[in-house]
């Protein structure tokens, strides 16, 4: 291993700039006659509006323009769309309700944008927002799912808030199992609706030049193409080829920065009105009801076992809200990036999942951190760990005894699992949480008051998302491959244009890794380009856990395309045959023999084109490579968690954390690491702390950083984080990816921690501590010492 | 507009603005000093500190003409352009402290200010304890934690060596 090649724990080359305050995100971008944006946003949760009235807003100082639904609908912008279809069990396709960027006739959630106001500067933007005068016409809003069935109808196309009654496996074969079992666990489940929350707030500026007819949008975007595409072919904006998509530097994803908001499109269409850029940035309280949500299941879930602990069957049924419209990628994130994943690490031979997903007057909600992997996990993992403690069996022993052994593994539900070694992980986490000195440590709590409990997490996900015809067949309006072309300068210096879009993950540094160990050519002579429609061709971007596994896939097979054409070179250089020529650390050589060439001396060669014709040999040196995967990847792993319950306050504290995850092929393991910690952290929030709360009319209680519980440092504990390795199967680096496995694992860990406690199974989360305080006044703590 | 007058990163500035307006808008708007951020409306992120006087305060939370002849630091201002960087930079570095870097500026500020007051031998409670007013979505704190502890170290050192020189 080189010190920058593939393994090494590389420091960042991104890092300088963000030091030192050299970042460049989108609210730091200024161009010049630069216009500000304000939106006037709905109070209520559903309402009719009756009129707009913009006369005095339009009069105040600094106005430029005001605009309403209506002159968008005049200007023939389309609508917002869901990009993967969805047919529900009697064949019929989801119910997509229009989703028009500047609400008219109705808004249906608080914070449905009806006017945007545009002005010289924004305190005169907010100003003059405030004097638009919107007359609603309010009507009953519904927000919780179990009951939006029943509530006031909020689309038209959506009879009972239905979008569609999804299922899959056999229900059958479940119904026989179920009845030849010994032994049923039974759980009703609230999977807690989270809001994402990067700290850098979502932002748009548009700028329009009139003399080429180009629109430029600068945005806080995980995937600029895609959103390039969807601007273009379906909100018909403008022709794909005058837009362009810039993502500069952006302040973390989440999954929540994948989607196309209305902000950006009247952003990009009030450019275009007004002839000067528009710049549109979030306030906190914008984002808590704009950015679409995560999560927000209401499940019933049961688990067939015999007598031994084997499990014969799972039984789910799950409601899954929506929000008031449809986000981009939706209608995939219950269903096929969820009831997918309920076969965990175990040999399950049957499962049936039935997904209703309704429209409510919330925030719409799409993919956040796991997306689905993680609902899917809690079900599995809390079954697994309630059966076992109802059938008195070790939590451990009865996992290892359901592990999946052998590879591949067909699971009832879609997935084909390539390659892992699940009892590995999960020994490894016993040995490093020292699960065996956990009777004295609980004793020793006990002693002190405090009850002790730990909970285990065995997850698997399925991420490097993925082969397109596969996607393709389940509904998805994208392939899902990556793009990567690799310059090579004259003077050997390499500029890699990646689809992949980093916000956080440090791209720059480990995709360089990569050419570096490839070429055998120094870290600082590799650029890695991304985030800008103008310069990379085309990409899928950054979601799923995806970059590593399909984007440096694909610069991996760009490079073994630069490595055959400079081969033809340094022969011709040479005066070798083509075969004869060996290219290692940085050098070719003619085998058998001293003569060789420097990359400098072949890469100008490709350029001057002196030693060959240029008619048989094409100059230059630049590939690309378009990589679709063969499969997802599956990463999986073992997470521990142990907490000390205040028997008097409730209050949690977690006291150790131990993760031992199979990612594969590991490039950075301190990026790595970083990505784990971060995971944790987000579903340790969502376990302990995090939790969006809608009053009965659909008012956001939990609407900005004071009443929304953010994991801060004093929350979280240090993390103990260790790796086994089976390597993927499924490209041709063997990574797995590990961007999304903390929260996928975490929350589980955490609620079988606390509930082997506290000795009730009668918790939700976010775990408060009132919650648990609650919930230990009405248990018998299993330890009563 | 009334005018105000600042010491910024060791450079006097001067400005019209409105009352309302901000000491963040000052330095990112007037000044294009665009290191500091803005990531709530609530003073709960912390990703807005800078150094007024020699003590760390959200900008976001402050008005411009609060800062009448003062003294401030941003970001921009710890190392000099093409000089070292800050022992407590160069910490956020080595132990990946950062993924994003949207909040780092504040957390690089507010950790400098934590040195301040509890000195260079930090715990990891007390760090975990005094970030309180800073919020970071990526990391999950584990190695900021480690920054600042080696971080407040490294400055110790410096002090004696730039004391020794």
């Amino acid at each position: 291993m080189s010190a920058t090649g593939i393994g090494a724990a590389v420091r960042r080359k991104e890092d300088l700039r963000f030091i030192t305050g050299k970042g460049q995100y989108t609210d730091d971008v200024v161009r010049p006659g630069e216009t500000r944006a304000a939106f006037v946003r709905s109070p209520h949760a559903h309402a009719k509006i009756r009129r707009i009235d913009v006369a005095a807003a339009k009069s105040m100082p600094g106005v430029v323009a005001v605009l309403t639904g209506t002159e968008l609908a005049n200007d023939k912008i389309g609508n917002l769309i869901c990009g993967w279809m969805i047919h529900s069990k009697d064949g019929t396709p989801m119910k997509m309700a229009p989703h028009p960027a500047l609400a008219t006739g109705k808004v249906n959630h608080e914070g449905d944008a009806v006017a945007v106001v545009i002005a010289e500067t924004l305190a005169q933007a907010s100003d003059a927002a405030e004097k638009v005068k919107v007359d609603y016409e309010p009507l009953p809003a519904i927000t919780d799912p179990a009951k939006a069935k029943s509530g006031a109808q909020i689309h038209e196309v959506a009879p009972k808030n239905t979008i569609y009654e999804w299922s899959l496996g056999d229900a059958k074969a479940v119904d026989t199992a179920f009845g030849a079992s010994k032994h049923v666990t039974k759980l009703d489940i609230v999977n807690n609706r989270l809001v994402p929350n990067a700290i850098e707030p979502r932002a748009a500026l548009a700028e329009y030049d009139a003399g080429t007819e180009q629109l430029t949008l600068w945005n806080t975007t995980q995937n600029p193409h895609v959103s390039r595409l969807v601007i273009a072919a379906f909100v018909g904006m403008a022709p794909e080829h005058k837009l362009r998509v810039i993502a500069p530097d952006v302040g973390g994803g989440f999954g929540s920065k994948i989607f196309i908001y209305p902000e950006e499109v009247v952003c990009l269409w009030a450019a275009r009105k007004i002839g000067r850029p528009v710049k549109w940035t979030a306030d906190r309280s914008e984002s808590f009801v704009t950015d679409a949500h995560g999560r927000d299941h209401v499940t019933h879930a049961e688990l067939a076992l015999d007598a031994s602990g084997k499990i014969l069957a799972m039984r789910v049924k799950t409601i899954a809200n929506l929000g008031a419209y449809m986000s981009t990628f939706s209608s995939s994130v219950p269903t096929y990036l969820y009831a997918t994943l309920l076969s965990g690490q175990y040999d399950i031979p049957h499962i049936y999942c039935e997904v209703d997903a309704v429209y409510t007057n919330t925030v719409p909600v799409d993919a956040y951190r796991g997306a689905g992997r993680p609902e899917a996990t809690f079900v599995v993992e809390r079954l697994v760990e309630v059966a076992a403690r109802q059938m008195d069996i070790d939590p451990a022993e009865l996992r290892k005894r359901n592990f999946i052994k052998t590879f591949p593994h067909q699971t009832p539900v879609i997935m084909a699992y390539d390659a892992g070694d699940y009892g590995a992980s999960l020994k490894k986490a016993l040995d490093l949480a020292d699960v065996k000195g956990f009777g004295k440590r609980r004793r020793e709590a006990a002693r002190h008051g405090k009850l002790r409990g730990l909970g285990f997490s065995t997850y698997i996900e399925a991420c490097g998302i993925a082969p397109s015809q596969a996607v393709g067949s389940l509904g998805c309006g994208v392939g899902l491959w990556e793009s990567a072309e690799v310059r090579v300068n004259p003077t050997g210096s390499v500029e890699v244009l990646t689809g992949s879009h980093a916000h956080g993950q440090g791209h720059e540094t480990t995709f360089a890794q990569l050419v570096s160990e490839r070429l055998g050519i120094p870290f600082e002579n590799i650029s890695i380009v991304h985030g800008d429609t103008d310069k990379v061709q085309f990409g899928m971007g950054t979601y799923g856990s995806r970059s590593g596994a399909v984007g440096m896939s694909a610069v991996a097979k760009a490079l073994d395309k630069i490595e055959v054409k400079a081969k033809k070179v340094a022969a011709h250089m040479l005066e070798a045959a083509e075969g004869d020529i060996e290219f290692k650390d940085g050098k070719f050589t003619v085998a058998g023999t001293d003569k060789s060439a420097a990359w400098g001396d072949v890469t100008l060669n490709a350029y001057v084109a002196h030693k060959f014709a240029g008619q048989e040999l094409e100059p230059g040196l630049k590939e690309t490579s378009f990589y679709d995967p063969t499969n997802f990847t599956f990463p999986a792993g073992c997470h521990i968690c142990e907490v000390e319950v205040d028997r008097d306050t409730g209050k949690t504290e977690i006291v150790n954390w131990t993760a031992v995850d199979d990612f594969g092929t590991v490039v950075n393991p301190m990026i790595v690491e970083g990505q784990v910690h971060g995971g944790i952290a987000q579903g340790i929030g969502q376990a302990l702390l995090e939790g969006a709360v809608y009053d009965k009319d659909g008012q956001l209680l939990t609407g900005s950083l004071m009443d929304y519980c953010m994991p801060h440092a004093h929350d979280l504990p240090s993390f103990t984080v260790g790796l086994t390795e089976t390597k993927s199967p499924s490209n041709p680096l063997g990574i797995k990816g590990c961007g999304e496995a903390g929260a996928i694992a975490a929350p589980a860990a955490v609620i079988n921690a606390i509930t082997d406690a506290i000795g009730t199974e009668e918790i939700g989360m976010p775990a408060t501590a009132q919650a648990v305080w609650s919930a230990l006044k009405r248990a018998q703590p299993r330890q009563a010492a | 507009m009334p005018a105000v007058s600042m010491t910024v990163n060791g450079k006097a500035v001067t400005g019209d603005v409105e009352a309302r307006t901000l000491l963040v808008q000052f330095l990112r708007e007037n000044l294009r000093l665009t290191g500091t951020h803005v990531g709530c409306d609530t003073s709960q992120c912390g990703a807005c500190v800078v150094h007024i006087d020699g003590i760390a305060a959200k900008s976001c939370t402050t008005l411009a003409l609060q800062c009448e002849g003062a003294k401030i630091t941003t970001i921009e201002g710890l190392a000099e352009a093409n000089g070292p960087l800050h022992p407590m930079q160069e910490a956020f570095r080595e132990h990946h402290g950062l993924q994003c870097g949207f909040c780092t500026p504040g957390m690089i500020m507010a950790a400098l200010d934590i040195v301040r007051r509890r000195g260079n031998d930090l715990d990891e409670h007390t760090i975990r304890e005094q970030l309180d007013g800073n919020i970071c979505r990526c990391t999950g704190y584990h190695n900021i934690v480690k920054a600042i502890a080696a971080g407040a170290k490294a400055m110790a050192k410096d002090g004696a060596r730039q004391a020794a020189e």
